[in-house]
């Protein structure tokens, strides 16, 4: 066993360097993963991308007052298509790992797990960027709309803020539920929500009483403080949006935090 | 275990535990129980393994295999009881750099390539080894650039086998490792598991293939229950489970068969006699002493699976 003992020394001197290429390597193999895994890239991309060239699209010559309403589309779709990869990705990602015991071959390992939830939560924000880009090129060229370059910026800070936000639900969900159920439920949770909090066509359109349930979901929250980067927003101030997705995206690393140590006891 | 408090007192002094001597236990577990809720999985287990030892846990489904790999993992608590490996604690980063593991996986991530995945493992561990080495022991040559998903069942487990190897390490937990394997690829994996032993390495594996136990093992350690009820080698193991059988034709009775020192069991089948004895040499002499017209001698070991089912049948 000497050489064993002539060896352990040595990786503390690069273990840095070490830990920050297994953040590298976990993370561009997620991201590859997910790439190559169509069911999640076609549906992820095509759908909010789909959704836009259908609705927003046809309303590229529509003004509500001063609201042009393709840009305005932009915003939601936009939001629409970053909560999906996040919800799915991670949600779905990781609870069908954790029935497949492929993540407990990796605790095993000597990975350290914060580069796991980080490759999640990175790939979740990749995907976001993509999405929101693709849906940009398309408001810009056939939808008539206008960008300004800091909005762009803003749109794309936005975007990584609203992944690693909604990544924490996916989290949460992949906890909770059992890894079949897992792709229902996520679109149980992720449809009416996205729909209620005027994701898919301004609020203004919807019955009143609709109108009211937005404020209690994270998804109107995220819209608005993306909305407000055209200055679309509704009434409320933007503190209370950052204070609202900043209070859920706790709550939601919070119980994901007891419920897996939770687990880990009864394990 | 004294060993294993030894080994707690020295850590407290110094942080890096010392290269265990050899015959030390490297890895224990200590009156371990497991309870999931009012289910014990394991009841007071003791269990230790020795470098460069080969130990195989057989038990039926259920027995708690799984669970005391898990333990040596780190990968659950136990209720009471301890978990130490290479002298301190299994989910210690740098106890789990000198361990690879072989777990009975539903799905790897299909969509990654073979070469892929072990580019991934191998960056989890200080001093891997060479990719080409990686592919040469799992015989994985030729479709390393495959995907997981376009693998047939032998070769996957041949994956898996491989990211278990693959960081270098001095412990070697392999649960199941040749399910879904044909026999050719079976013993192919049994050579490197042998060699894995002969560089020096520790392996623990579980099995449904007596057989395999039987090839591999130095040591078979029979749990059923969650308790240890047996130990040894694979022949050892044999000898305290009835001992041999003698398969003869003769005029002797089975009334005075049954008087011979060891025997404990007498039967006839098909106009022959079989014997069971625990010390088959001395009750076969004085059968042949007493009947010179002793014919159609046969003698017998069980077979392991005979062995195990007796050894289980509560």
């Amino acid at each position: 066993m000497a050489t064993s003992a002539i060896a352990q020394p040595l990786p503390t001197a690069p273990g840095t360097v070490r830990t920050l290429r297994i953040f590298r390597k976990e993370t561009k193999y997620e991201f590859l993963k997910l790439m190559r895994t169509k069911s999640f890239s076609l549906s992820t991309i095509g759908f909010p991308v789909m959704f836009y060239i259908l609705f927003g699209i046809a309303n590229r010559n529509a003004y509500a007052g001063n609201i042009h309403v393709a840009k305005y589309m932009l915003g939601g779709y936009a939001c629409f298509g970053l909560i999906g990869a996040a919800l799915f990705g991670i949600g779905v990602g990781v609870a069908s790992e954790l029935a497949a015991g492929w993540l407990e071959l990796k605790r095993a390992s000597p990975m350290p797990a914060p580069a796991y939830l980080f490759a999640k939560c990175a790939s979740a924000v990749a995907f976001g960027l993509i999405i929101v880009s693709i849906l940009t090129v398309i408001a810009v060229s056939l939808g008539g709309v206008s960008l300004t370059s800091i909005e762009l910026a803003k749109m794309l800070g936005m975007t990584i803020v609203g992944s690693i936000s909604f990544a924490s639900m996916g989290l949460l969900l992949a906890l909770l539920v059992p890894a079949n159920a897992a792709p229902a439920i996520v679109n149980l949770i992720y449809l009416p929500m996205s729909f209620l909090s005027g994701l898919w066509m301004p609020l203004r359109f919807m019955p009143h009483w609709l109108q009211g349930v937005a404020p209690a979901l994270p998804t109107y929250h995220l819209s608005q403080l993306m909305l407000s980067i055209f200055g679309y927003q509704d009434s409320m101030s933007l503190a209370t949006h950052w204070n609202a997705l900043i209070g859920f995206t706790s709550l939601m690393l919070g119980l994901s935090w007891l419920i897996f140590h939770r687990k880990e006891r009864n394990a | 275990m004294p060993l294993s408090a030894i080994a707690f007192e020295t850590e407290q002094v110094a942080p890096r535990a010392p290269a265990p001597v050899p015959q030390q236990p490297i890895a224990t577990l200590s009156n371990i129980t497991k309870r999931y809720g009012t289910t014990v999985a394991l009841d007071g287990l003791d269990l230790s393994l020795r470098t460069g030892e080969v130990v195989a846990l057989l038990g039926p489904n259920g027995a708690g295999k799984s669970t005391a790999i898990k333990l040596l993992l780190g990968l659950i608590a136990p209720t009471s009881g301890t978990s130490r490996v290479f002298g301190s604690d299994p989910r210690e980063t740098t106890t789990r750099t000198r361990v690879g593991a072989m777990l009975q996986v539903a799905r790897v991530t299909e969509t990654l390539r073979v070469r892929e995945h072990l580019d991934l493992f191998r960056s989890y561990y200080p001093n891997p080894l060479p990719v080409s080495e990686i592919l040469h022991i799992a015989q994985l040559q030729g479709i390393e650039d495959r995907l997981f998903s376009q693998l047939s069942g032998g070769q996957k487990q041949r994956v898996l086998f491989a990211l278990a190897i693959c960081g270098n390490p001095d412990l070697v937990f392999l649960d199941e490792p040749t399910v879904g394997m044909d026999i050719e690829a079976r013993r192919a994996l049994w050579q490197q598991i042998r060699s894995l032993s002969d560089q020096g390495k520790t392996v623990l594996l579980t099995t449904h293939y007596l057989e395999e136990a039987d090839a591999l093992a130095h040591r078979i350690i029979v749990i059923n229950k969650g308790r240890v009820i047996s130990e040894g080698t694979p022949t050892e193991i044999k000898r305290n489970s009835g001992g041999r059988t003698i398969r003869c034709y003769t005029n002797l009775s089975r009334e005075f068969l049954l008087t011979l020192p060891s025997v404990t069991s007498v039967e006839f089948n098909a106009g022959a006699v079989v014997v069971a004895a625990t010390d088959a040499e001395t009750v076969l002499r004085e059968m042949l002493l007493r009947d010179e017209t002793l014919s159609g001698l046969e003698v017998t070991s069980p077979a392991l699976e005979d062995a195990f089912l007796a050894l289980t049948k509560n």
